[in-house]
């Protein structure tokens, strides 16, 4: 069997050897309900409480502002949904942009048809990057909440946070920034970004899937999104899932010691795999931001061709990449993302996103782009677009 | 999620490039929606379709409906080629998932496309035969920018 590749860490990474060692007590012998009086309660419960203090400091926070979510996309959901059922006194608009991820987008449209909330989806540049005069524009005396991702996950652009967090806090308006791509990748502190809330996820940064968080700084007036037991300060019910929150501390204590160094190795390969794409595949570009980007996200497309043939043929390679081609999200649209930027459909449909994880090296980016140049070669060769581009090419 | 003979014809597509002056040529679908088709056919004085070739600019699907089209029209007389359905390629696939279902749709339009090209390049009428609703001009979805 060919060795495997795994270039799609913005999916999902490997779960971290130590962080699985860590969380097995949890599933065996230290079973114990937090909430219980009894010792062995006391060990599930003490557990908790170590990983939120490590979460909480790695973000600058106080452990009592961090809550545990079942994911990055439920901490999203309560943010938009607490703080407008909170604030819907004080004004009934939100500002986020049109990249977002779903978790954003699709809460911000449940919160316009059921709860006849206005929201402003901004523009972003070529880039992707958020018009920070247009947030001025669009801010009116009812805006109560402002949510920005701090960095993409399909083009990796990192957004002008600080900038964003000294408008909010300026007019008075909350601000929640979803850095599920960004925590354990930059350094983050929200204090000094003037962040209220921030969603993150374990899944993203060598932890274990199910378990995310989101930051509410103190005094926020935010509700409980999950009703039932007195868990996480009465604001989110449901057993702990313990397990997952001692492999999210132990995955973010891993990710915070080693970001400097693992993020520098990260980006220096990420800009070797984007030099030689660019230097040898013709026709080809990079979507995304150069240099405010994620250290190890690389997303281009390959002009002529379909990125789930792409995806296709990369995988009898045994290269696991994604791509925002209408074939792989369901529907027939091409990525948001991707049409947001200004990219022409057919250039979307032939996008590739690789994302470095921290097993990558130099030798897989190489043969990588080896096997890239065969299949694009392939597939432009099937191509009518290409074709026709060819045609035109010698007439003129 | 595809059947193995999906992934063969997606690995090993029959039939691929152009004919040049061929006797019908048809184009469908649209760049927009990640799909584009076009069939080329040969096709004798005795109404037989001699060749058949295709380029395909899409997803697995679309490439593996494209080859098996092209190979269930070679060798069969312009009616019978007409009745190459979208089923029928479908289920020389061994079927595809449902999401998937339009390219073997497109497919069936291509030689559609194709047919009509030819009836009309030789002033004749085919029974049963539309005129393709997604039929594009050659090069008309070919504006790209260059990178």
């Amino acid at each position: 069997m060919k060795k495997m590749i795994y270039l799609d860490n913005a999916a999902t990474t490997k779960t971290a050897p130590e962080v699985v060692e860590a969380m097995l007590p949890y599933l065996s012998e230290n079973y114990g309900n937090p909430s219980s009086v009894y010792g062995l309660a006391g060990t599930s419960k003490e557990a908790v409480a170590q990983a939120r203090e490590t979460i909480g400091g790695i973000l600058g926070a106080d452990a009592k502002e961090i809550y545990f979510t079942g994911s990055g996309t439920e901490a999203d959901n309560w943010a938009l949904v607490g703080a407008y059922e909170a604030y819907k006194e004080k004004g009934d608009h939100i500002i986020t942009t049109k990249i977002e991820h779903h978790a954003i987008l699709h809460t911000c449209e449940y919160l316009e048809k059921t709860r006849k909330a206005r929201v402003t989806y901004l523009d972003v540049d070529e880039n992707g990057i958020v018009d920070l005069e247009g947030l001025e524009r669009a801010i009116t005396p009812e805006t109560i909440l402002i949510s920005v991702m701090y960095a993409n996950n399909e083009i990796g652009t990192i957004q002008p946070i600080r900038e964003i967090g000294m408008i909010a806090r300026e007019h008075g308006i909350l601000f929640h920034t979803d850095a599920v791509q960004a925590f354990g990748q930059l350094p983050i502190d929200v204090d000094a970004d003037n962040i209220d809330m921030l969603s993150s996820s374990a899944h993203k940064i060598n932890g274990p899937k199910g378990i995310g968080s989101l930051y509410i700084r103190k005094g926020l007036k935010l509700r409980s999104f999950i009703h039932g037991g007195a868990q996480e300060r009465k604001r989110r019910a449901g057993t702990e899932n313990v397990a997952g929150i001692v492999g999210y501390g132990c995955a973010a204590k891993r990710a915070a010691d080693t970001m400097e160094e693992r993020t520098k190795r990260e980006q220096s390969l990420r800009d070797h795999l984007i030099r030689r794409i660019m230097k040898e595949i013709p026709y080809v570009r990079l979507n995304g931001d150069p240099v405010k980007r994620l250290p190890n996200n690389v997303n281009v497309s390959l002009q002529f061709i379909e990125g789930e043939s792409l995806l296709i043929m990369m995988d009898m390679e045994g290269i696991c990449v994604s791509s925002g081609s209408a074939c792989t999200s369901g529907s027939l649209d091409p990525s948001h993302v991707l049409l947001a930027i200004g990219l022409p459909h057919e250039i979307a449909h032939g996008s590739l996103r690789f994302t470095l994880g921290e097993d990558t090296t130099k030798e897989d980016l190489d043969h990588v782009v080896d096997r890239l140049k065969g299949i694009v070669e392939h597939l432009r060769a099937m191509s009518p677009l290409y074709e026709d581009f060819v045609k035109k090419g010698k007439k003129a | 999620m595809y059947s193995e003979k999906v992934m063969d014809h997606f690995q090993n597509p029959r039939n691929v490039g152009e004919i040049e002056n061929a006797s019908g040529v048809g184009t469908v679908g649209n760049a927009k929606c990640g799909d584009i088709m076009r069939i080329y056919l040969d096709i004798g004085e005795d109404q037989v379709v001699n060749d058949c070739k295709f380029k395909t600019f899409g997803c697995g699907a679309a490439v593996a409906t494209s080859s098996m089209a092209t190979e269930l029209v070679k060798g069969k007389t312009v009616q019978e080629a007409l009745e190459v359905t979208n089923k029928a390629v479908m289920d020389a696939l061994d079927g595809l998932p449902p999401v998937k279902v339009h390219c073997s749709l497109l497919a069936e339009e291509a030689i559609h496309a194709a047919l009509w090209d030819y009836a009309e390049k030789n002033h004749i009428k085919i029974e049963g035969l539309e005129k393709p609703k997604s039929d594009i001009h050659e090069g008309e979805e070919a504006e790209e920018e260059e990178y």
